[in-house]
C-alpha cells in the first residue's frame, strides 16, 4: 500500500449525489489485465463527447479544475459494482483524496488499498466547498497524521478515521503481509474446524 | 441474551481479534471471475505468493463472455482477459467452470447450483452482488480486487463488525407481484442507503413464503440499498432446495448438516441495530424511472417531479435522471414505450424466472420494433429451459435464445442497449450508460419485462393478465 502522509493540492468540485462505479470508470475499460493506465477514462462518457472532445459542460473539464488533486462530492460516492478500477483510475489521473458526506462501502474500502484517501466529512462543509469549487480555483491542506483539513482561511476541520487503515496508510504498510503474521492464528483456527 | 445469524457467523469466524484492530475473519468461499481477478493473481505472483486455499476456491467467467458463437471471440481484449483466468487457475491450482464447462454461467448463479453456496458460510467474490448467497443463510458479501488478492494469499479479512439491520416483511404478495417487486419497493421507500454499514436480515411471514430463487433475488440487490450483506435464516425451504447437490454432504450426514444449520436462524430474543418494515400486501409491480434503483414506482404511478424531492440533493439527483431517460414529470408509466427487452442477471435469470416469463409468453408475439433477449443464468439453466419447452416457447413468441453470461445487465459483452434507445431489463442496476452508452434502462420483474415485450410499452400485467383470461 502506498504511504499517504499529507497532501495540499487544488480541490475539483463534482456536485452530484449517488456518482456510481459505472460512471467513475464505465464498463468498456475493464477489460484490462493490468492495474495501471486507467486515469485516460477516468469520468469517460461525462467527460468527453461523442467525437471524443472534451465536454465543456463537465465540472472536471472547467479551466480551474486541471490539475486538481482533491475530488470533492456528494452522498453516497462510488455506490455500485465493487470495481477497484474506481479507485485506480482516480488515483492514475491524479486524485490523493476524495472528500464526500458518505460513501459506498466497497468504494471506501478500495480506496484505501491504493493510497487515495476517502474522507468523509459534514455534510453542510462539503456543500460549502461544492459551491465555492464551481467557479473558484481553492486549495486544501490534509494531514492523516492529525487528522485535519485546513482551508485556506486557516480553518482547521477534523475528521474520523478507522485507526487501523490510518496506520496501513501512513506507514505505507504491505497489508497482505501484516496478515501472514497471523498465521499461526489462521492455521489454528483451520485445524479447529 | 440471543443472537442474530449475522452474530453467530461472525462469531464463528473469528480468526484473531484484538483492541482497535477490526477482526481477521476467516473465508469459506471465495468465488472468482475473469473481471476482478486478473490483477489479484498478478500481484501474487509479484510476491512470490500462493493461493492458500484452492479448495475453498472456484473460479467462473461470466462477465464478458459473449452470449452467441462462444467458440470464436472476436474481442480480443475480452478474450485476453478469459484466456489469463484460465492461465491463473492453471497456475495456481484453482477449480474453473470455462466456457466448455457444463457448469459455467453467472458466478451468483452457480454457487447456488452447486451446492457451493450453504448455510453459516463466510463468502466472498470480487462483485457486488456477492450479497445473493445470503438468501442461504451465508453472510456474503463483494470485495475489490485487492481484497481478492488478499483472500487468495491468506483465505482471511479484515472486517470492521458490521451494524445488524432487519427488514420485516410481512403480508402477503398479491397475484402478479414478485420478490423482485418486494425488493424494489423496498428501495424506493427506503432510499439506495438505507443499508449503508449495515448486514441486514430479511424477515418475515413474506419472506418465510418465498421460494429459494425468490430469496436469491432480494438477497441480491441488497447493495442497491448500500448494504454491505443481505441475508435470511435458514429454514426447510433452504434444505430441500440444496439436498442432494454436488457439493453437500449426502444421505444421513446430511441430516445431521441440517440439524447443525438449523441453529444458525436468528434467536427469538436477538435484537437488531436497527429494523426497517415494509408491508408486502401494498406492493404493485414496480418499475424504475431512474438512474439508480431507488428511483422506482408501481406501474400504475407516474414520472415524478423534481419538486418531489425531499431534500436539495433529491431534487437535483431526480433532474439529473428525467434529463437522462429523456423523461417528462407526469408521464404513466404505462405510456412509455421500448425497445428493447433484456430478461437475464444474477437477479433474474434462474429457472423459476424463465418459467415465469414464458408461461406469459405462451401464444404470444413480440411486438414489432422490439428486439427481445433472453439470457439463461448458468449453461445449466439454459438445458433445463431447453428440457421443458421453455426455450422453444420464447424463440416462437420471437426472443433471441442465447448461452449464459452476464451479457445485457452491463455490456461488457457484444449484448448492449444503443444510445438513446429504452430497454425493460429484468438486472438490477438502471445506471447511467449501464447496458451500453447512453442506454434508459428501466428495472422490473421477469413477468413485467415479457410483459412489455409484447406490448412494445409498459404494461400492468395485473389488468393483462384479468383482461386475458376474462
Amino acid at each position: 500500500m502506498e504511504a499517504f502522509r499529507e497532501h495540499q493540492g487544488s480541490v475539483a468540485a463534482l456536485p452530484y449525489v449517488n456518482v456510481d462505479t459505472d460512471q467513475i470508470i464505465p464498463k468498456q475499460f475493464l477489460k484490462r489485465v493490468e492495474r495501471t493506465g486507467f486515469g485516460q477514462f477516468l469520468f469517460f462518457n461525462w467527460r468527453f463527447l461523442d467525437d471524443n472532445r472534451e465536454n465543456p459542460d463537465f465540472p472536471l473539464n472547467q479551466p480551474h479544475m486541471k490539475g486538481a488533486s482533491i475530488l470533492i462530492s456528494d452522498h453516497n460516492f462510488g455506490c455500485g459494482s465493487s470495481r477497484e478500477h474506481a479507485a485506480w483510475a482516480l488515483k492514475d489521473y491524479g486524485f490523493q483524496v476524495v472528500i464526500a458526506p458518505s460513501f459506498g462501502d466497497i468504494f471506501y474500502n478500495n480506496s484505501f488499498k491504493n493510497g487515495l484517501l476517502p474522507l468523509r466529512m459534514p455534510e453542510t462543509l462539503v456543500q460549502s466547498w461544492l459551491e465555492k469549487g464551481q467557479s473558484h480555483s481553492f486549495q486544501l491542506h490534509v494531514n492523516l497524521q492529525e487528522q485535519t483539513v485546513t482551508d485556506e482561511s486557516g480553518a482547521i476541520h477534523t475528521f474520523e478515521i478507522d485507526p487501523y487503515w490510518k496506520n496501513m496508510l501512513v506507514y505505507g504498510l504491505d497489508e497482505i503481509g501484516v496478515t501472514l503474521q497471523y498465521e499461526d492464528y489462521i492455521r489454528a483456527y483451520e485445524k479447529a474446524e | 441474551m440471543g443472537k442474530t445469524i449475522i452474530e453467530k457467523i461472525w462469531d464463528r469466524h473469528m480468526v484473531y481479534q484484538e483492541e482497535g484492530k477490526p477482526d481477521l475473519m476467516y473465508i469459506d468461499l471465495h468465488l472468482v471471475h475473469e473481471v476482478t481477478s486478473p490483477q489479484a493473481f498478478e500481484g501474487l505472483r509479484l510476491a512470490g505468493r500462493n493461493v492458500r486455499r484452492p479448495d475453498l476456491t472456484y473460479a467462473t467467467m461470466d462477465h464478458n463472455v459473449p452470449t452467441k458463437d462462444r467458440e470464436s471471440i472476436t474481442d480480443i481484449i475480452a478474450k485476453k482477459q478469459m484466456d489469463v483466468l484460465v492461465d491463473n487457475c492453471k497456475d495456481f491450482g484453482v477449480e474453473l467452470a470455462g466456457l466448455d464447462s457444463p457448469n459455467n454461467g453467472i458466478v451468483h448463479i452457480i454457487g447456488p447450483e452447486l451446492g457451493l453456496t450453504q448455510p453459516g458460510k463466510t463468502i466472498v467474490c470480487g462483485d457486488s452482488h456477492t450479497s445473493t448467497h445470503g438468501a442461504f443463510g451465508a453472510l456474503a458479501f463483494g470485495i475489490g480486487t485487492s481484497e481478492v488478492e488478499h483472500v487468495l494469499a491468506a483465505q482471511s479479512l479484515w472486517q470492521n463488525r458490521p451494524q445488524t439491520m432487519e427488514v420485516r416483511i410481512d403480508g402477503r404478495l398479491s397475484p402478479g407481484v414478485s420478490a423482485k417487486d418486494i425488493i424494489l419497493a423496498l428501495i424506493a421507500k427506503y432510499g439506495v442507503n438505507f443499508g449503508s454499514g449495515h448486514v441486514v436480515e430479511y424477515r418475515g411471514e413474506a419472506i418465510r413464503g418465498l421460494t429459494m430463487e425468490e430469496r436469491m433475488t432480494i438477497c441480491n440487490m441488497s447493495i442497491e440499498g448500500g448494504a454491505r450483506a443481505g441475508l435470511i435464516s435458514p429454514d426447510q425451504v433452504t434444505f430441500d432446495y440444496l439436498e442432494g447437490r454436488p457439493n453437500v454432504e449426502q444421505g444421513e450426514a446430511y441430516q445431521e448438516q441440517v440439524e447443525a444449520w438449523k441453529e444458525l436462524a436468528t434467536d427469538a430474543d436477538a435484537t437488531f441495530d436497527s429494523t426497517l418494515v415494509l408491508d408486502a400486501s401494498d406492493v404493485k409491480p414496480m418499475i424504475t424511472w431512474g438512474t439508480n434503483p431507488g428511483q422506482g414506482v408501481a406501474i400504475d404511478g407516474e414520472v415524478p417531479s423534481p419538486e418531489d424531492g425531499k431534500t436539495g440533493a433529491e431534487q437535483r439527483g431526480i433532474q439529473q435522471s428525467l434529463d437522462y431517460m429523456a423523461l417528462t414529470p407526469g408521464t404513466k408509466m404505462t405510456d412509455i414505450s421500448i425497445e428493447h427487452v433484456f430478461l437475464g442477471s444474477c437477479t433474474n435469470a434462474r429457472i423459476s424466472d424463465l418459467r415465469e416469463a414464458a408461461k406469459y409468453l405462451k401464444g404470444k408475439k413480440v411486438a414489432p420494433g422490439v428486439r427481445a433477449l433472453v439470457v439463461p443464468g448458468s449453461m445449466q439453466v439454459k438445458r433445463q429451459a431447453e428440457d421443458e419447452g421453455l426455450a422453444e416457447v420464447f424463440i416462437d413468441a420471437g426472443f433471441d435464445w442465447r448461452a449464459a453470461g452476464c451479457s445485457m445487465c452491463l455490456g461488457m459483452n457484444p449484448d448492449q442497449v444503443p444510445e438513446g434507445e429504452r430497454c425493460a431489463s429484468t438486472s438490477n442496476r438502471n445506471f447511467e450508460g449501464r447496458q451500453g452508452k447512453g442506454a434508459r434502462t428501466h428495472l422490473m420483474s421477469p413477468i413485467m419485462a415479457a410483459a412489455a415485450a409484447v406490448h412494445g410499452r409498459f404494461v400492468d400485467v395485473r389488468e393483462v393478465e384479468a383482461q386475458e383470461h376474462a
